[in-house]
């Protein structure tokens, strides 16, 4: 009896033991894979990354959640490893319990391209069976990019629980690109793989279809070539609707910069060199109301550029009629003269703006809501174009509103159409004169804020648009808003058509060369105004 | 003062009279340095100051001016003080080939340093030739050029381009290429130099796609897509960027807005360093890279000496430096040395005497002037963090000599440039004789 008791002891004590040394070797592996982030050695961290996703730590994925995000420090001294959370508060990466603060040189843990792909793959081995939605198919995503045949038990685990059908669908196309490169997955496995990735139908699916590794079986290999085949002929008609919409996404910025000239250039016949500039002071507006707001309004912070908006049209407004009344005027009729006078101020306004902003670019950032993209069938669109193009079709609305139905406008098209009749009709023509070309440049400083989203802030920012502005303008027709329209959509659609084909520099001198022919043809554009008043 | 001024404006307006004007205002200008007769060294920088280059080129000027101060706070040159003469040349080629003979014959500057573009350079070269003066230039470029009067303390393409190539290759084991510049010399020699070591290395055609855009490119949608379709047909793929400056901007908001990661193609940059990217929203670009020479974050006690240094001149905190700066702080001072060494400014002396005058780079080597007049460097490759720094992520084991001659094009490889021994810029090893292929 007692000999059995003891027997049984002695089971349960080993047992014990054997548990204790299991629990107690997984921490130890942990402990001593936190220690190799503390060595500041791109391979060590690669060891240690192998490690953390190997000992199931409940840390383990915070831990390399943060080591993607540069939130995991070490402090050299010490050797110890902290997560920094997204606020302020600090954890001890070993134990998990929050501390008061780091050591003063404590600092991030670097990593590079190739570390950065390894934890993305560790990661996504991790948190496939997360409870976060989110982070699921951030992990079949992960897994679809990584296709490491270790993450397979835990795909069929989630793809077993999955609820949800867009992760499925994520988990499944990750699931057919591991068993595509698994040497050990059977050829029937492999083949429905490859129905699930050609049913995909994007470049990722021709990338992973068209790499696939020499042992893959003949059967197998057929398949994919077919498929590849069938998806690149859907793709390119996708990439016919994809140079549209770039085509209309460039002609909505030639629009914007083109249509304040259209009101200058198109309907008072100044020919305005300084456009550009007028647009490049928008766009530095926009750079101050940004710095003012990130002092002192940071949470607003995404929304200065609804404010910096009307500021810009004020400010170029402003500066405009100063031009008019200062300069313009006095050269009405005398064409070659207020080019080179408005040249010159072009250079006298770069200049300017360089000495009181200094020569460099400055930093305009994208708000939340104009950043990243989303996909539409298998095109991409990016929000800030999407926006751009929106933000031009509305300007243009607004202003044939206003030259139609308000009385500025009425008085404008009156003194254009035959200025000596308007007068004579009691309408201050000087008057209505500073007030269009105040107008003009409004538009050109919108202009300004838009274009601070996709070019660079800097005093040379106007002198890339002035050609193409004057080019959409006498293309379009001369003194017709709806001509500056379609003239800039043409433009940028023809533009984007021929980029792929002869390339961006060949592509803009053949644009340049239809224009002149085209001009040869029709000297006064798409849409020429009729009528006696302009002729004269 | 007031009759003078008459009497010119009473003669008629002709064209020799606007640039006798024109000159004698920026004369005015650039004097803002009373000239003391006789006691000074005069040192010339030619740097855009307007115009689409002064973006770059206006830092250098500054950093200029702030080592010819150092310099005479600790006592000047051979007992004499040094004397800046800044003059504009505006971004405007023809314009750079007058001013630097402005420089030299009228103020008689004992040496320049300026330039940015190789084709400003190119447009002052027989200027310096004619005048037999110095000219330091200090901004990487596409090599294939050894001149008796210019020393070259920027990269050659060797001690750039090539090791990036060799980083990807081996670190992320890229196969397929794009090779994407702005439609000038450098992008286009450089590019091919790149194209030539590519198919040496067994790099397939196919796998090669370049592409030129123009200068101030802004709609990068076509290209980023088509760089997305190369990149995702089964291959790693990198992208190689020798687009300028102002192009730069928009083709990497356009980049990260499409989501084009640095870890899936990654993008490697000859033209982008820490000004450039002070114009940009970094966050997206976390990871692409850049190779240089030198890098703000690169932790050592001179360079550390230095950007406080620089901050404090600037009066701005938060300026940053670049590889150029880093090329003109070892451009003077080893023209310092030299002079030292002579005992006298004169061109002739100081062009003998500065192959093999050493001085320290700020990232804690030893840069030695060589027999070509390039000089050596080491190179680093960095990834761009989310504060618009950039961390080291490989250096090269020492340090690299420039070749002035590629050794991978057919029509230089044979070619050496040597001042010392041979005094030629283009001696063929081959038919032993100075003159090119």
């Amino acid at each position: 009896m007692s000999a059995f008791l003891k027997r049984c002891a002695v089971l349960l004590f080993a047992f014990a033991v054997l548990l204790l040394g299991s629990q107690l070797g997984q921490a130890a592996s942990y402990e001593e894979a936190l220690d190799k982030f503390a060595a500041d050695s791109y391979a060590e961290t690669e060891e240690a990354i192998a490690a953390i996703a190997a000992s199931g730590h409940p840390m383990a994925a915070q831990v390399l959640d943060a080591l993607q995000n540069t939130r995991l420090l070490y402090d050299p001294a010490s050797r110890k490893v902290f997560i920094k959370g997204s606020s302020v508060s600090l954890l001890d990466a070993a134990t998990g319990q929050p501390l008061a603060g780091a050591p003063a040189d404590a600092q991030p843990v670097r990593v590079n391209n190739r570390l950065r792909r390894v934890i993305d793959a560790a990661l996504g081995g991790l948190t496939l069976l997360s409870s976060d939605p989110v982070k699921r198919l951030g992990a079949a995503l992960a897994v679809f990019k990584s296709r490491e045949s270790n993450a397979l038990p835990a795909l069929n685990a989630a793809l077993a629980k999955e609820t949800d059908p867009k992760i499925k669908r994520a988990l499944t196309d990750a699931r057919a690109a591991v068993v595509l490169n698994f040497a050990e997955a059977s050829e029937s496995d492999k083949l429905s793989a490859v129905v699930v990735i050609r049913a995909r139908g994007d470049q990722d699916a021709v990338g992973l279809l068209a790499g696939l590794p020499s042992d893959t079986p003949a059967a197998v290999s057929r398949a994919a070539q077919d498929a590849v085949t069938a998806i690149q002929s859907q793709l390119a008609m996708w990439t016919t609707v994809q140079n549209a919409w770039y085509g209309l996404s460039l002609g909505s910025v030639l629009l914007l910069a083109a249509i304040g000239l259209a009101i200058t250039f198109g309907v008072m016949g100044v020919i305005n060199m300084a456009h550009g500039e007028m647009v490049m002071l928008g766009a530095y507006v926009t750079f101050v109301v940004q710095e003012i707001f990130r002092a002192k309004f940071p949470a607003l912070e995404d929304y200065s550029l609804v404010f910096a908006v009307p500021l810009a049209f004020v400010f170029a407004g402003l500066v405009g009629i100063l031009i008019e009344q200062g300069i313009i005027r006095f050269l009405y009729g005398r064409p070659l003269e207020t080019l080179l006078a408005t040249w010159g101020l072009s250079l006298i306004l770069q200049q300017s703006v360089r000495t009181a902003f200094g020569p460099t670019n400055k930093e305009v950032s994208n708000p939340t809501w104009m950043s990243g993209a989303f996909e539409l069938g298998q095109i991409t669109i990016t929000y800030n174009r999407l926006w751009i193009i929106c933000f031009t079709l509305a300007v243009f609305v607004a202003l044939l509103g206003l030259l139609r139905w308000t009385r500025l406008g009425l008085e404008m098209r009156a003194v254009t159409q035959n200025r000596a009749m308007a007068a004579s009709m009691g309408i201050r023509t000087g008057r209505v004169d500073a007030l269009t070309f105040g107008l003009g440049s409004g538009i050109a400083g919108i202009a300004g804020v838009a274009l601070s989203q996709i070019d660079n802030v800097s005093p040379n920012l106007g002198q890339g648009y002035i050609i193409d502005s004057f080019m959409v303008v006498v293309f379009g027709g001369v003194g017709n808003l709806w001509g500056t329209l379609v003239g800039a959509f043409t433009l940028g659609i023809a533009n984007k058509f021929l980029e792929p084909f002869a390339g961006a520099v060949l592509g803009k001198i053949a644009i340049l060369v239809l224009i002149i022919l085209f001009i040869q043809k029709r000297p006064r554009g798409l849409f020429a105004l009729k009528g006696r008043a302009i002729e004269s | 003062m007031f009759n003078s001024t008459l009497a010119v404006a009473e003669r008629p307006l002709s064209r020799r009279w606007l640039l006798t004007a024109a000159t004698g205002l920026a004369l005015g200008l650039a004097a803002a340095f009373p000239a003391k007769a006789q006691d000074t060294i005069k040192v010339g920088i030619l740097h855009s100051l307007s115009g689409t280059m002064a973006i770059s080129e206006t830092t250098l000027k500054d950093v200029m001016l702030m080592l010819i101060e150092e310099q005479n706070k600790k006592g000047g040159l051979l007992g004499k003080k040094l004397e800046a003469v800044v003059v504009d040349p505006a971004s405007n080629w023809p314009l750079f080939a007058e001013k630097a003979r402005e420089l030299i014959s009228k103020d008689k500057v004992a040496a320049v340093f300026g330039c940015w573009t190789s084709v400003s350079r190119k447009s002052v070269l027989p200027v310096f030739k004619e005048l037999n003066s110095i000219l330091f230039y200090p901004v990487q470029y596409e090599g294939e050029e050894s001149e008796k009067n210019v020393f070259y303390t920027g990269a050659a393409p060797n001690q750039q381009a090539i090791p990036a190539v060799d980083y990807l290759m081996k670190e992320e084991k890229v196969v397929r290429w794009v090779l994407e510049g702005t439609d000038y010399v450098y992008p286009r020699t450089t590019n091919k130099i790149l194209e030539a070591y590519l198919k040496a290395k067994g790099v397939k055609p196919e796998d090669i796609s370049i592409n030129y855009t123009p200068f101030g490119h802004a709609d990068w949608q076509t290209r980023v897509a088509a760089i997305k379709k190369f990149g995702s047909e089964g291959k790693k793929t990198a992208v190689v960027s020798t687009i300028n400056g102002d192009a730069n901007v928009p083709f990497y908001k356009e980049l990260g807005n499409q989501g084009l990661k640095a870890k899936d193609i990654p993008v490697v940059a000859f033209s982008v360093g820490e000004e450039e990217l002070a114009g940009i929203d970094t966050k997206p670009l976390v990871g692409h890279l850049a190779a240089w020479n030198y890098f703000q974050s690169i932790d050592t006690p001179i360079n550390k000496a230095f950007i406080a240094k620089w901050q404090a001149f600037t009066k701005n905190p938060k300026r940053v430096t670049n590889d150029p700066m880093e090329a003109h702080v070892i451009g003077f001072a080893m023209w310092v040395k030299a002079v030292e060494a002579v005992k006298t400014t004169d061109a002739t002396k100081v062009i003998d005497a500065l192959p093999g005058i050493t001085a320290p780079n700020l990232t804690g080597g030893t840069s030695t002037m060589l027999p070509n007049h390039h000089i050596t460097k080491p190179v680093f490759i960095g990834e761009v963090r989310a504060d618009g720094q950039f961390d080291v992520v490989w250096k090269s084991p020492g340090l690299v000599p420039g070749d002035a001659w590629s050794k991978e094009l057919p029509g230089s490889k044979d070619l050496i440039g040597d001042w010392k021994t041979l005094k030629c810029g283009n001696y063929n090893t081959v038919t032993k004789k100075c003159g090119g292929a």
